[in-house]
């Protein structure tokens, strides 16, 4: 749905060049939510704004929908805007419109005629839940309600496609959880494609089923989230993870195993025991809720050197976990 | 001299201020408005980025502002006849204050426009959303409070200006003051033209004030 290929853009400011996205190759399927996770100044929002032009990229293409946008004249490139959707930070509402105004706007901008607009307008607000607020103006509302405005007003023109723009980073953790929810439903309802940009860990784990992880403005490692997860030296496996640097342990060995989503793999503690008569002592672990799976990583400690041990780890790969020697 | 006398000179004073306070005013605002939008879109990074052009207004309305008024007055005489076939009365002393009072506005206009969130001009391009459509719809309908309350400094300064157009001839309350209540020593004409004033900058501050309020919704 939206293909970027060697996306480059720099600023340049006072003599000074700052190249904030360096050679960007990503895929987004049609219907998935892909989540782009880096720190403050990983060149996220250059990223993004490239997708709808708003970012004139120095090199490299972004085709949306199987239209390249980069080839576009404006004109031809502000019709394509309308299919769309972007929502903000801080929610960049009109102040002085109403909700309803504020939601209109992009239908006036389509030219769609005024008794059109009202149902439309009305339509767009129910499905954000926030059909009795239409009169209010955006200083009225919550952070929460503010961000449902917002959204609602990125789908007036029926988008195939949203970006968001690090949505719910100025929202609590409970408001957070809602709007996820929301952009979780309409992704599934209407098959809404989402890229979003965060560098909140949270936002990935909770809704996106594909994620790239941004440093520097290069992508370090993409897929789908399941995937990263078990695939070993993951950065995002280690974000979601946190099982911090493996303690010292003199005879030992210490290894990270990734479990799988079904249960079928959990027993393997007990299975090494009993097999290998071995002591296996649990170090640390963790078990995180993914998109709708389940995923987890455990560190135990075997005794002996890796060498000694290479039956037991031998079993465990066969059984279809990752396992990574982690000292 | 009595309240008899007095009467029709205010009432005559009153109508010549407010005349040319009132025609120069709609011309300040247009050109105002016009310049000081042109000053944002041309600027760096602007919607019609132009340095050339920017530096160029920008010179303009920093030379209108740094004349005093009592200067800039003497100085488009030429000018002023030019435009409006004379340089004697009230007509000719609308060409000065307008003159005055557009770079002054325009500032205003450029300020009250910068204050405007980048983000919402990034959203409406997001939608699509054509340059005329962000200058309309975005930038002067989001200033519009800031915009009120810079035309209202705007008017009251040009009541202070038009004080002064009793120079070429222009009439009006500050005219009124100097010539009976400087000259002939009429303190009678000198206070209650003093209190004209402080009425008339009472009445316009609380009219602005009421108009922002209604409009801001922050
Ligand atoms: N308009 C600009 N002019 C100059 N430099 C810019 C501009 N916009 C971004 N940059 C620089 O580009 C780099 C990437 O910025 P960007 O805003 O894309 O980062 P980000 O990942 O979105 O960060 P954050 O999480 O803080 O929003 C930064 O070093 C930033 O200083
Ligand atoms: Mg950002």
């Amino acid at each position: 749905m939206i293909q970027i290929e060697g996306l480059r853009k720099a600023y340049h400011s006072r003599g000074r060049t700052v190249v904030a996205v360096d050679g960007v190759d990503l895929e987004v399927r049609e219907g998935e939510v892909y989540g782009v996770l880096g720190r403050s100044g990983a060149g996220k929002s250059t990223l993004l704004r490239c997708v709808n032009l708003l970012e004139r990229p120095d090199a490299g293409t972004v085709t949306v929908d199987g239209v390249d946008l980069t080839a576009l004249p404006e004109r031809r490139l502000r019709q394509h805007r309308q299919r769309i959707g972007m929502i903000h930070q801080h929610f960049a509402l009109l102040s002085s419109r109403t909700v309803a105004g504020n939601v209109a706007f992009p239908l006036e901008v389509m030219g769609v005629d005024r008794r059109e607009r009202a149902q439309r307008v009305a339509e767009l607000l129910d499905l954000v839940g926030l059909g009795d607020r239409a009169r209010a103006y955006p200083a009225q509302l919550s952070g929460g309600q503010k961000q449902r405005v917002g959204i609602a007003r990125a789908l007036a023109g029926r988008p195939t496609v949203l970006l968001s723009d690090e949505a719910t980073s100025a929202l609590d953790p409970e408001t957070t959880a809602s709007i996820l929810e929301l952009l979780r439903d309409l992704n599934r309802r209407l098959g809404l494609t989402i890229l979003l940009i965060t560098h909140e860990m949270e936002v990935v784990k909770r809704i996106c089923d594909s994620a790239a992880v941004l440093r520097e403005g290069r992508i370090v490692e993409s897929g789908r989230v399941r995937d990263l997860l078990t695939r070993p030296g993951s950065a995002l496996g280690q974000e979601i993870f946190r099982l911090g640097p493996p303690p010292d342990l003199p005879g030992t060995t210490i290894v990270d195993v990734t479990l799988p989503d079904d249960s079928a793999g959990r027993s393997f503690v007990a299975d090494l025991a009993r097999r290998y008569d071995v002591d296996v002592r649990i170090l640390a672990g963790s078990i995180e809720t993914v998109a709708d799976g389940q995923a987890g990583r455990l560190r135990i400690a075997l005794p002996g050197s890796a060498e000694v041990n290479e039956a037991p780890l031998r079993r465990l790969r066969e059984a279809g976990l990752a396992v990574e020697v982690a000292r | 001299m009595t309240w008899a006398d007095l009467g029709p000179l205010l009432w005559q004073g009153a109508k010549e201020t407010g005349y040319m306070v009132g025609v120069s005013t709609v011309l300040t605002a247009i050109g105002g408005l016009l310049l000081g939008v042109l000053l944002v879109l041309t600027a760096r990074g602007g919607l019609l980025a132009a340095r050339p052009v920017h530096a160029a207004l920008g010179l303009i309305v920093n030379i209108g502002r740094s004349l005093p008024f009592i200067i800039l007055l003497v100085a488009i005489i030429p000018f002023t006849r030019a435009l409006v076939g004379t340089t004697i009365g009230t007509a000719a002393a609308i060409v000065p204050l307008t003159v005055a009072a557009i770079p002054f506005f325009a500032r205003i206009v450029e300020t009250a426009i910068r204050e405007v969130d980048r983000d919402v001009v990034a959203a409406a391009r997001a939608m699509g959303a054509s340059r005329p459509e962000i200058v309309f719809k975005v930038l002067l309908r989001e200033a519009r409070p800031g915009l009120v309350a810079g035309l209202t400094i705007t008017v009251i300064a040009l009541i202070g200006y038009s004080a002064m157009a009793g120079v070429v001839g222009g009439g009006g309350l500050g005219d009124l003051a100097i010539r009976y209540g400087y000259q002939r020593f009429e303190n009678s004409v000198m206070v209650a033209t003093v209190v004209l004033l402080v009425v008339f900058v009472q009445l316009i501050q609380s009219l602005g004030d009421l108009i922002v309020r209604w409009l801001s919704h922050k």
